[in-house]
């Protein structure tokens, strides 16, 4: 195959791409945009294996390409790994998983960065090598940062920014020593100045996501998404594959796009989200919490309560996606509007762990799209609401983000629940949310809190609902 | 290749970038990330090539490494995002 054909093979997978960013844009076509996607990918993988690159000097190598079993049995290991792992996560896993493709993806640039350098030796013009300290640099930190964030999200360490005395001196020791490392490699081009690099960034990239709050970690998964995308790219340049630069600047400038969009939709300026951890304060220990006093109720009163009431919004949250309740909630939300209530589901853009969650898991459940009232649209209507239900969301319902400037949440837009005339919690206990913050709302005298797993929460509340 | 063109080439995409997600409702930005993730996952491609021309042990052992982690990206990327459509798909089946 002539490399005028490969080529143009490329602009084909390319265009795909184009295509497939497109299609997710708008949810008639996202699936096929999807489909799209993994079509140009099969042909820009397929086509290499028909494609010898020639030497420099015009001979060209021979087919089949070498280590052919070592790359085809590599490539039948990570099947094997990525599939079942996609094909079984839970909903409610969904977005670690997701950080921890984006975080073997960055991974994966910065060892073909690392290989190329090492197989071109002195060859390698300044400028390849330039692009292969960017790659290794960030490749390096949206590995070692999505692990983080895949570590916060799945719980296994604390969602709650991690601030240590003076962690913004090392934070910024880390960036200059990697900055200075970078420099060395570029000047006197060696192995181990490139391995020390890529150690620094690997730690640069823990130390990067650790003082993030958990409430911020999806715009950071986005951001190190978009730092992936523009790794590829620079190795397309070193590895100089056209297809390869489109790939990655398409991801890298459209992640960084959706990045601020995420970003707006939780009313965080971006500089705000990545660096406000550098001036957090620990917040202060609420030891008082538990001893105030909240109005629990049974099953009975909040059956009562919705049975009554004229207009009710079901407010979900990551709760509801643990608890696996869709189908419940669906089922309470029938009942109610065939007694004739009002029923609405007010959708905060950011609620869940990832934008988009609540709505991905109802629309699972098959609730109708016209019941699905989004932020801007249900919020003036809370005052004309009889009872607003939260179902095992905290932070997005927090009116401490309008309330108390400084709180970790402070700015982000809210359901303003606390307007309705009854706010009923299904919570599982008086922990905080996501974002460690109290939430003053639960000891309202109009709140009542029913406390449990949220699925059999909202099966007993169906039940007495149809005894009344 | 002309450095111009590899220039030229980058700032278009990212143009193109910037432009095809402008406007996108907030119910797609998971998928949306989801879908660009699985994308970047063709770095694959890079860790063929470099696999193809691996000399040394150390080479290959870490082009290797490369190509599984790039092939979970790729696959397992874009089948999670189909998983997360599916999703939306559901509502329209009853509907008819």
């Amino acid at each position: 195959m002539s490399t005028f054909v490969y080529d143009l093979i490329g602009l084909s997978a390319g265009i795909c791409f184009v295509l497939a960013l497109k299609g997710l844009s708008s949810p008639k076509s996202a699936r096929r945009g999807n489909l799209i996607g993994a079509l140009g990918a099969t042909i820009a993988t397929v086509v290499i294996f028909f494609y010898a690159k020639p030497e420099s000097d015009g001979t060209p190598t021979s087919l089949p390409i070498d280590n052919l079993g070592w790359i085809l049995g590599a490539m039948a290991v990570g099947t094997l790994i990525g599939v079942p792992a996609a094909k079984k996560v839970q909903m409610t896993q969904m977005p670690q998983l997701v950080a921890l493709f984006n975080g073997v993806g960055g991974g994966a640039a910065a060892l073909v960065a690392i290989v190329e350098y090492l197989s071109l030796g002195t060859d390698a013009t300044t400028a390849v090598v330039i692009a292969t300290v960017f790659t290794v640099v960030v490749g390096c930190v949206s590995f070692s940062g999505s692990i983080v964030t895949f570590m916060k999200l799945q719980e296994l360490m604390t969602t709650r920014p991690v601030v240590f005395p003076g962690g913004r001196f090392v934070i910024a020791g880390t960036l200059v020593a990697v900055l200075a490392v970078s420099g060395w490699v570029v000047v006197a081009l060696g192995t181990t100045p490139l391995l020390i690099l890529a150690a620094l960034s690997l730690l640069f990239g823990i130390l990067f996501v650790l003082p993030v709050g958990g409430a911020d970690v999806p715009i950071v998964i986005s951001l190190l998404n978009a730092f992936t995308g523009l790794t590829v790219a620079a190795s397309g340049y070193v590895l100089d594959s056209t297809m390869l630069i489109i790939a990655g600047t398409l991801v890298g400038a459209s992640g960084t796009i959706l990045t601020r969009m995420m970003a707006e939709a939780m009313g965080r300026s971006l500089f705000g989200t990545l660096f406000g951890a550098f001036t957090a304060k620990p917040q202060e220990a609420s030891g008082a919490a538990e001893e105030r006093p909240v109005r629990s109720g049974s099953p009975d009163d909040v059956a009562i309560l919705l049975n009554y009431a004229r207009r009710v919004v079901i407010v979900p949250g990551f709760g509801l996606a643990v608890a696996q309740a869709q189908h419940t909630v669906r089922e309470l939300a029938d009942l109610l509007i065939a007694k004739g209530i009002d029923v609405a589901y007010g959708i905060h853009p950011v609620a869940g762990r990832m934008p988009g969650h609540m709505n991905v898991l109802l629309a699972e459940a098959n609730v109708p799209y016209e019941q699905l009232a989004e932020m801007d649209e249900v919020n003036p209507t809370f005052g004309q609401t009889d009872v607003a239900i939260v179902i095992g969301a905290n932070d997005v319902v927090n009116p401490a983000a309008e309330t108390t400037p400084g709180c970790p949440i402070y700015g982000m837009p809210i359901l303003q629940v606390s307007n309705a005339a009854n706010v009923i919690f299904l919570k599982r206990s008086m922990r905080p949310g996501f974002a460690g913050i109290e939430n003053e709302l639960l000891y309202d005298p109009k709140t009542m809190l029913l406390f449990g797993d949220a699925k059999a929460s909202l099966t007993k509340v169906v039940s007495a609902l149809k005894g009344l | 290749m002309e450095p111009i063109a590899i220039i030229s080439i980058f700032v278009l995409a990212v143009f193109v970038g910037f432009e095809v997600v402008s406007k996108v409702s907030s119910t797609l930005h998971t998928p949306l990330m989801s879908g660009a993730n699985a994308i970047h996952g063709v770095i694959l491609v890079g860790a063929i090539i470099v696999a193809s021309h691996s000399k040394t042990n150390l080479e290959l052992g870490l082009s290797v490494a490369a190509i599984i982690l790039a092939t979970i990206n790729m696959i397992g990327g874009f089948v999670v995002t189909d998983r997360m459509l599916e999703m939306f798909k559901g509502k329209k089946k009853e509907a008819k």
